[in-house]
């Protein structure tokens, strides 16, 4: 019997090999990280851009993000109070608008309240009580476009998206789904861009000031309605709710009206 | 190359294919087949790993206890496995993101493990590796053709680019959206098989049994 087949041996091999694949991995890890941090970055800074109808992959550079991007400026909203977070807010809960992540912190305590059954149209379980919305204004202050975060369960998984209003928090600018685990060719088709081209110049609410915007099953030719995806009810149906949701008095509904009202 | 090192290399390709003959590692290529630019990183990917882990673990296979034998040959494929994900989200993120648990599951893919027990603990570094190599691009050969019908008939494109005009966008050709489902992937790898064998009846597996004669006699109720 060799000495590797012995318990010590065995042990000393295994302690070795250990040693050596964690430094390997780990060096790998810290190595890599600002590339996967910056790629991470740039991918959502694209999603938001391609929401506000200012990116399409197949036209614009890759190096355009980073300057189209610079226009945006993300800000920390209080869901509940509607308002922007001051600046002493902002660092006593230790977060900075560039890099907060709200999809991270939705399952935190502290960051979030549970939804109960019937508030909970969306089927988010939990909802973040500061969410990012990124802002463009021009020379002279006033607000051009605001891109929202949306989410909400489609059939197969929740689908995460980028809603882009106008100035006035009312007209549609554009709509786009980053993240979404629906039926190829059927749910799946909320990435099309035909279907995305039906969005720009709906608008969210009525005239008393009440969620409007609403995904119908065949037609949609009013200012509030937009055509559903043909075989994909239920993915239509979860696009309908998160709107709803994130339109209305538990999302951006209290942001919007004090932000178009000043 | 001496026809030994190069017999290596070509054999798994189509007469010892670990997907067509050794029916190896038919998830991943069903899963991530659906487009030719996801199966091609896929391609490359299970190919280092599997070169790779092939020649570390012919390396140390003179001193590896036979008692944990198996568990070393993980900690190789798994530490190599985790380092070619974390390249691909630092170089290519977009394709990571698609690609997303698959590479991880190369660890559990049985070609690496298959190659690594069977010929990398006898065979010297150099040689796996080759070995390695050989098998990575049978298993390409593979996702390579079902990348190409999947996309091609299910997207009406290739690469990303559109060949087939579709009809939502004003052409003539209207998807198969079967070719998106995994159960294409079956259809498919089954149509190679049949192919495959049809021309190389040496792969045709022997009968298990043979249906006997019928003896008892008709009437005997």
């Amino acid at each position: 019997m060799s000495s590797k087949d012995s318990v010590g041996g065995t042990l000393k091999v295994a302690l070795l090999l250990c040693v050596v694949c964690s430094i390997f991995i780990s060096s790998a890890a810290v190595i890599l990280r600002p590339l996967q941090e910056a790629n991470k970055l740039l991918d959502r800074n694209k999603n938001i851009l391609a929401a506000a109808g200012m990116y399409d992959p197949a036209v614009t550079p890759e190096e355009e993000v980073v300057e189209l991007f610079a226009q945006f400026t993300p800000r920390i909203v209080d869901l509940d109070a509607g308002e922007f977070l001051t600046e002493t807010k902002l660092s006593s809960l230790g977060i900075d608008p560039t890099t907060y992540d709200q999809r991270s912190v939705q399952t935190e305590p502290e960051f979030s309240d549970a939804l109960s059954g019937d508030e909970d149209i969306a089927g988010l379980k939990r909802r973040v009580r500061y969410a990012t919305v990124y802002i463009v204004r021009d020379d002279s202050d006033a607000i051009l476009d605001i891109v929202l975060p949306i989410s909400g369960y489609g059939l197969w998984g929740t689908m995460y998206g980028y809603l882009a209003l106008e100035g006035d928090g009312n007209t549609v600018k554009g709509i786009g789904y980053y993240d979404q685990k629906e039926t190829p060719g059927l749910g799946g088709e909320v990435t099309n861009p035909r279907w995305k081209a039906l969005w720009p110049g709906k608008e969210v609410y009525d005239e008393s000031g009440d969620v409007a915007l609403s995904v119908v099953k065949g037609g949609g030719q009013g200012i509030h309605q937009v055509d559903g995806l043909s075989g994909a009810s239920l993915t239509s149906r979860g696009v309908d709710n998160m709107i709803e949701f994130w339109m209305g008095p538990m999302g951006f509904g209290p942001f919007l009206k004090n932000l178009t009202n000043n | 190359m001496s026809a030994d090192t190069k017999s290596i290399l070509i054999k798994p390709i189509f007469s010892n294919n670990p997907i067509g003959l050794q029916i190896l590692g038919v998830c991943s290529a069903l899963a991530v087949t659906t487009s030719l630019k996801v199966a091609l990183v896929m391609c490359v990917a299970l190919t280092v790993v599997t070169a790779f882990s092939n020649f570390f673990i012919s390396c140390v296979r003179n001193y590896m206890p036979n008692s944990i034998r198996i568990i070393v040959q993980m900690t190789i494929i798994a530490s190599l496995v985790i380092a070619v994900d974390l390249i691909l989200q630092a170089f290519a993120y977009a394709i990571s993101k698609q690609l997303s648990v698959f590479v991880g599951l190369i660890i559990t893919n049985c070609i690496v493990m298959g190659r690594a027990e069977a010929f990398a603990m006898k065979n010297p570094p150099v040689v796996s590796f080759l070995d390695g190599i050989g098998n990575g691009l049978g298993y390409s050969v593979v996702l390579i053709i079902v990348g190409t019908v999947r996309e091609l008939f299910g997207s009406g494109s290739l690469l990303g680019i559109q060949i087939l005009p579709l009809i939502s966008n004003g052409g003539w050709y209207q998807p198969n959206g079967l070719m998106l489902l995994a159960p294409s992937a079956f259809f498919i790898i089954g149509f190679l098989i049949w192919a495959l064998r049809s021309v190389r009846t040496e792969q045709v597996e022997k009968d298990e049994f043979r249906i006997a004669a019928h003896t008892v006699a008709e009437a005997s109720h």
